[in-house]
């Protein structure tokens, strides 16, 4: 699916248990390591669906601490719109050759670098 | 150094087993992630941005080869090749996963070390004077008390679910090194007329969101009596100290509301009805324990190392790091070596692999074997002979490890940051190396004189902003990073808070604005007086002038 | 609920009340500090043995009047996390009481040797663990560092293991 508009919404994160890897839920329920592999729920039902999915895998211990948080659409790529999402999609600002951003998982931000 | 014998081993195995059951169960969900936290927090293991982070405890900042090299060994197998020393003298680890912590915490057992209490709601590890035992100004080495204290308060029964987090510092030295003043409890020696030891007790010092600065509860509190009264402070903190809300949980605030009167008259009493038979500190374990801590067999050197003169005569940049990272040791023909972990432009604190093992490496040739971490997150090798520093210098230069710049404008303290920490509000390190950056020019700083510049990415100070020359507070408004500035802090005898000095700034304006700062300082200076007491002397005023009239 | 006590899982014959139940006219009850305080004349004479449901926010003084009577403590833990009662519980043994001293509330494996550590003897446990769970974890740690620490089987503190050999020496002020 290619939309042309910016589109708003909600993507659930986690950690997963066993090594704290940043994850993102995906379309088919998987968590993803990647960002851009995210649902982007915009409408609140979907959101809240994301939620429940969220503790039922918080339940059966395969991630921990899940929520949600600000993100957008463009061009077919997932942006999170606060910083902090930003850096947990990457990686460390002031070490670009350490994280996901190292590991062609950073989905497509530019990686962020000092001030 | 202290030895484990073999029932610190048999205590630190048993720990190791206990959280490798522990890790195991919440793996298999038998432990839920709210029954699990407390206990792999008080083995210092947090969930961080991007993965566990292992806070390994260095008591008092001792460490010797083994251990430090165990530490490399450790960033190599289990992390991405590097460390993060903390302004509580411990080591950080960034990217560690669960299911490797109890095989990495028992490698940590076999060089006698652990992560526990480096986090969590109890006492967290001792720390002390990063120069005991070798400071020429000491009445004496402080260690022998962490350690008595790292024991009495490790897996403490009674306090290791207390309001929150609560911190001991420890300093034998009349110049206080260990920022007792801002500490839970901050411990004092002094000696009395008869030339016996005493220990002033301070409590109720603190950073964070509330600042404050200690009260002294006793003067002069016998030696064998010091456990026996840290335990009635910490009941009456346990059973009063505030619940319900964990930003109002620590005991500066107890002390705050109930007042310095009748907390010091709460803990008396606890103090007067408790028994104290178990809580004696008997002076064969002291002796015990002191025994470890004796001074290495030093060498009859004269005052003057003539290989160290030449050298300092012939190499302008030798000078320099002599002149900032040499501070004076109690035997003569001796030096204690600070090792900046603050080169240009780098991460305050972090250290390699590699250059851990450079360290080790030294420490064991010129060192007696000793390695201190101090609070501003940089390394001392603690006894080195005069005539040896030209040689570690070379060494330290081929690391990056010799930038002279201790205690100077480039030696900055910073937490870890929004880059790392899931709690901060702003990056830190990316200011503390633009900072840096600015005042790239060693010369000039130098021409600065001594200058304290502190960072924190949140209101939980863990950078010690408050208490900077120049601090700087990293915060969030409306989705954007900003910046507070704070000036006149210190956390030396004359402890003070700093003030805040007017609206924050975004982070590319934070280094002009230092400037700004430097600039005014140098332009009203007095001959030879340092930042802190300009400041002292001048008041906000001119510095708000420069920094916000012309804006 | 059940009880772990002495090593293994039993049932609470402790009758339990509220405020306002009404007092049975013998057999072992267990009341809440508030109504100890209100009733203290009737309950005194009461036909069983007495014990008391105390709170964190009430201090052990105010316990030392009732104390021969009582025959069982309860101290809460409202939330694991929540470590008031240690300190509670240290208090009351340093008093001298010597009967049943019960954990009660959030209390689970991974606490449960501090608790023994500081003079707990009766656990209210619930199902959710395996005695063989609680067993384990109650022993987890065969060393602490404090001396005068209540201790389980087989638990030693490092000061007298460490001094053993210094002690008997001591002790003989008239040897040779």
């Amino acid at each position: 699916m290619t939309t042309t508009a910016t589109e708003k919404g909600k993507i659930l994160t986690a950690n997963r248990l066993r090594d704290g890897e940043v994850v993102f839920l995906t379309h088919s329920g998987e968590w993803s390591e990647n960002i851009d592999g995210a649902v982007l729920a915009t409408e609140p039902q979907a959101q809240a669906a994301l939620e429940a999915r969220g503790k039922g895998d918080e339940r059966v211990n395969l991630v921990t601490g899940t929520y949600l948080f600000d993100a957008e659409r463009r061009d077919g790529h997932v942006f999170a719109s606060h910083i902090k999402e930003r850096i947990r999609s990457l990686g460390p600002t002031v070490r670009v050759d350490l994280g996901k951003q190292a590991e062609g998982k950073g989905g497509h931000f530019a990686a962020l670098q000092g001030v | 150094m202290y030895r484990y014998d073999e029932f610190d081993s048999q205590f630190v195995n048993d720990r190791v087993s206990q959280f490798r059951d522990q890790a195991n169960r919440r793996l298999t969900g038998e432990l839920s992630e709210d029954e699990f936290r407390p206990l792999r927090l008080m083995n210092g293991l947090y969930l961080q941005l991007h993965a566990y982070m292992l806070r390994i405890a260095v008591p008092y900042g001792s460490l010797d080869s083994a251990k430090l090299n165990t530490l490399a060994y450790i960033a190599e197998k289990w992390d991405r090749g590097y460390g993060h020393f903390t302004t509580r003298q411990n080591l950080q680890f960034n990217w560690i996963k669960l299911e490797d912590t109890a095989d990495i915490l028992a490698k940590l057992a076999e060089v006698e070390m652990h992560a526990i209490q480096t986090s969590g709601n109890c006492i967290r590890n001792v720390t002390t004077d990063q120069w005991a035992g070798a400071a020429a100004d000491e009445i004496a080495d402080p260690r022998p008390i962490g350690e008595l204290v790292r024991q009495w308060s490790s897996l403490h029964p009674e306090f290791s679910y207390l309001p929150r987090k609560f911190k001991i510092a420890v300093t034998g030295s009349p110049n206080d090194r260990a920022a007792v003043r801002v500490h839970d409890i901050g411990l004092r020696l002094h000696l009395n007329d008869r030339g016996e030891r005493g220990w002033e007790v301070l409590v109720g010092g603190g950073l964070g969101r509330t600042p404050v600065i200690a009260v002294t509860v006793r003067d002069f509190l016998p030696e064998h009596e010091l456990i026996a009264y840290l335990e009635a402070i910490m009941r009456v903190y346990n059973l009063y100290g505030r619940r319900d809300n964990k930003y109002k949980a620590r005991i500066k605030i107890l002390v705050h509301e109930i007042g310095a009167e009748k907390f010091r008259a709460e803990v008396e009493t606890e103090y007067a009805r408790r028994p104290h038979a178990d809580t004696k500190v008997e002076e064969r374990e002291l002796q015990r324990i002191s025994a470890y801590f004796a001074a290495p067999q030093f060498e009859k050197l004269p005052r003057w190392s003539a290989t160290f003169e030449e050298a300092r005569a012939k190499n302008k940049d030798f000078a320099n790091w002599v002149r900032t990272n040499i501070a004076a040791h109690r035997a003569d023909g001796y030096a204690i070596v600070n090792i900046s972990l603050k080169p240009e432009g780098g991460i305050p604190g972090d250290a390699t692999a590699d250059q851990m093992r450079v360290v080790a490496d030294l420490a064991q040739r010129y060192s007696f074997d000793e390695i201190r971490v101090s609070h501003h997150q940089n390394l001392v090798l603690p006894h080195v002979k005069r005539d040896d520093l030209f040689a570690i210098w070379k060494v330290l230069q081929a690391s990056e490890l010799a930038t002279s710049n201790i205690g100077l404008a480039g030696d900055i303290i910073a937490c870890p940051g929004l880059d790392y920490c899931s709690l901060a509000t702003a990056r830190s390190i990316p200011i503390a190396q633009s900072i840096s950056r600015k005042f790239a020019d060693l010369n000039r700083q130098h021409e600065i004189g001594p200058l304290r510049i502190n960072i924190s990415g949140c209101i939980n100070a863990c950078g010690h902003h408050h208490v900077a020359h120049i601090g700087i507070l990293g915060l969030d408004k409306k989705g954007e990073e900003f910046y507070q500035i704070t000036l006149g802090g210190s956390s030396a005898d004359s402890a003070s808070i700093g003030t805040i000095l007017g609206p924050g700034f975004a982070g590319e304006d934070v280094p002009e604005a230092i400037e700004k700062i430097v600039n005014t300082y140098l332009a009203r200076r007095q001959p030879g007086e340092e930042f802190l007491a300009a400041y002292r002397r001048l008041g906000p005023q001119p510095f708000k002038e420069a920094l916000y009239a012309a804006a | 609920m059940p009880l772990l006590k002495n090593g293994s899982i039993i049932i609470d014959d402790w009758i339990t009340l509220g405020l306002d139940d009404p007092k049975p006219d013998s057999g072992d009850i267990v009341v809440p500090y508030a109504r100890l305080l209100k009733e203290w004349e009737s309950l005194t004479d009461h036909d069983g043995r007495l014990g008391v449901i105390f709170t964190n926010i009430d201090r052990v003084e105010a316990l030392t009047l009732f104390l021969p009577r009582l025959a069982l403590i309860v101290l809460p833990f409202p939330s694991f996390t929540d470590g008031r009662a240690y300190s509670l519980a240290r208090q009351i043994r340093e008093t001298g009481y010597g009967r049943e001293l019960r954990a009660a509330g959030n209390v689970l494996p991974d606490q449960v040797q501090f608790m023994l550590q500081v003079g707990f003897d009766s656990f209210e446990i619930g199902d959710r663990f395996t005695a063989e769970v609680w067993l384990k974890a109650s022993r987890q740690m065969s060393l602490a560092y404090q001396r005068g620490l209540y201790r389980t089987p087989g638990q030693h503190d490092v000061w007298s293991e460490r001094h053993r050999e210094a002690e008997p020496w001591l002790e003989q002020p008239h040897a040779g």
